[in-house]
């Protein structure tokens, strides 16, 4: 086996759906997570391929997308030092803030460098004393070891001209505050398959007991997604809410211990405000007091900023699944990836940089996706 | 810090966070770390389990 064409087969793909099809009697709402999963969802087309009966939302599992606005302006603020050497993921690189973006302020003459990870930030640090190096630390859970792992070598090694700005985000309080809104109409959730081969699915026992929803932790892959779907419209069909695990190849209950661990030790959780969707308590990490030395939070003083984001995004109401990147009335036209205004369409797991690339900006609006009555359709190859 | 085969690219990767990982094993790699070993087991099991799906229901007559 090689882990990955196995899952992607077309034949294995039309008999989920046949199942899929065969046990579905009543319309269902499910929310994937994360931002890789609406990927491939949108790329081989899977929600148009499941029965119209199940609706697929995309959730707010896009780093990039909910890093706050303020964030990003300090991000902003700090990488214009000319002390400076600013290092980040590359699709932090586009995000529009209040005024600019990094790439602008790139081509203005700020070093900033685009790293694959923590670890060549420091490598950096490391051969640029004379310099401040600080790397944009955001992410979900996913991203939180490696993140504490270079925090955690820069205490060690001394490098002291290393910091992180820290903006991480967890994904069980997302999901809460998802299901508290009055507005909600997810039933049912794909959980994230890469978070919890870190963290486990633990957390989100209390979450589907509380509310009474399946959450099925899922992979990335066409097949895990149907699997996925499948799970979880089998517990709604059943009227059951477990979280059960359908990525038991990678993802064990308990998750990586060693990595918790060393998490734990750099960070510690506290509120995190999230771009489109406003503060959502205890969602997030914080740089611990011992490694204040490395938190450029800390050590560069930022004004005030006042934010602004663009009127017309909705990027927001797309994050929170309240609304699809073609109901924006300026999806494709005034908004694209090349001149994006908000984060959905910058990030390559925004739901709108997913639904660009996959053409659907270019389909008359009969084509779209709309959830039609419970009648049981061929399917559409 | 390992070496890791992305379909023919080869990256430095950490291995930190799997001590258990050996040569030729596969591992789920985000921004330069491993954070988990790929379970052969599970894996041929996932994929049993999608290939016997619809085998009953094949047989059923569909409703009309």
């Amino acid at each position: 086996m090689k882990y990955l064409d196995e899952y992607r087969s077309e034949e294995l793909a039309q008999k989920v759906v046949g199942e899929i099809r065969r046990i579905v009697t009543k319309p269902w709402v499910l929310m994937e997570v994360c931002g890789g999963q609406t990927h491939t969802i949108v790329k081989y087309g899977i929600d148009r391929l499941i029965p119209p009966e199940v609706e697929l939302v995309h959730g707010p599992g896009c780093p990039v997308c909910v890093t706050s606005l303020e964030m990003i302006d300090k991000a902003h603020a700090i990488a214009r030092r000319p002390d400076v050497i600013f290092t980040s993921f590359g699709d932090m690189l586009r995000v529009p803030g209040s005024d600019s973006d990094l790439l602008v302020l790139k081509s203005r003459g700020a070093d900033i460098r685009v790293v694959y990870s923590p670890i060549d930030a420091l490598k950096i640090a490391r051969a640029n004393p004379d310099k401040k190096v600080v790397f944009f630390a955001i992410g979900f859970e996913t991203t939180a070891p490696g993140n504490a792992m270079a925090v955690f070598q820069a205490r060690k090694q001394g490098i002291k001209n290393f910091s992180v700005l820290v903006s991480h985000v967890l994904v069980p309080p997302a999901i809460a505050s998802i299901l508290q809104s009055p507005f909600n109409r997810v039933q049912g959730f794909l959980g994230p398959g890469h978070v919890c081969t870190v963290m486990g699915y633990q957390e989100y026992e209390p979450i589907a007991e509380r509310f009474h929803v399946p959450i099925v932790i899922t992979g990335f892959e066409p097949l895990d997604i149907l699997q996925g779907v499948l799970m979880t419209v089998q517990q709604l069909e059943q009227g059951k809410w477990d979280v059960e695990n359908q990525y038991p190849r990678v993802v064990k209950r308990e998750g990586n211990l060693m990595a918790q661990d060393l998490v734990n030790q750099v960070f510690e959780i506290g509120d995190r405000k999230w771009r489109g969707v406003g503060s959502i308590p205890k969602s997030g990490y914080k740089l611990r007091y011992e490694f204040r030395d490395h938190d450029a939070e800390r050590i560069f003083e930022v004004e005030e900023i006042d934010t602004k984001e663009p009127e017309i995004c909705i990027s927001g109401l797309v994050l929170r699944g309240v609304k699809k990147p073609h109901d924006c009335p300026a999806f494709g036209t005034l908004c694209t990836p090349e001149r994006p205004l908000g984060a959905t369409m910058v990030s390559a797991e925004g739901a709108c940089a997913a639904y660009y690339a996959y053409g659907r900006h270019l389909q008359q609006p009969e084509q779209r996706s709309e959830p039609k009555d419970v009648t049981v359709e061929q399917p559409v190859v | 810090m390992g070496k890791a085969n992305f379909g023919g690219i080869v990256k430095q990767v950490c291995l930190e966070y799997t001590p258990e990982v050996e040569a030729g094993d596969y591992v789920l790699v985000h921004v330069g770390f491993a954070l988990g070993k790929v379970d052969e087991e599970e894996a041929a099991r996932t994929y049993k389990l999608l290939e016997e799906m619809n085998q009953l229901s094949e047989l059923e007559v569909p409703d009309l």
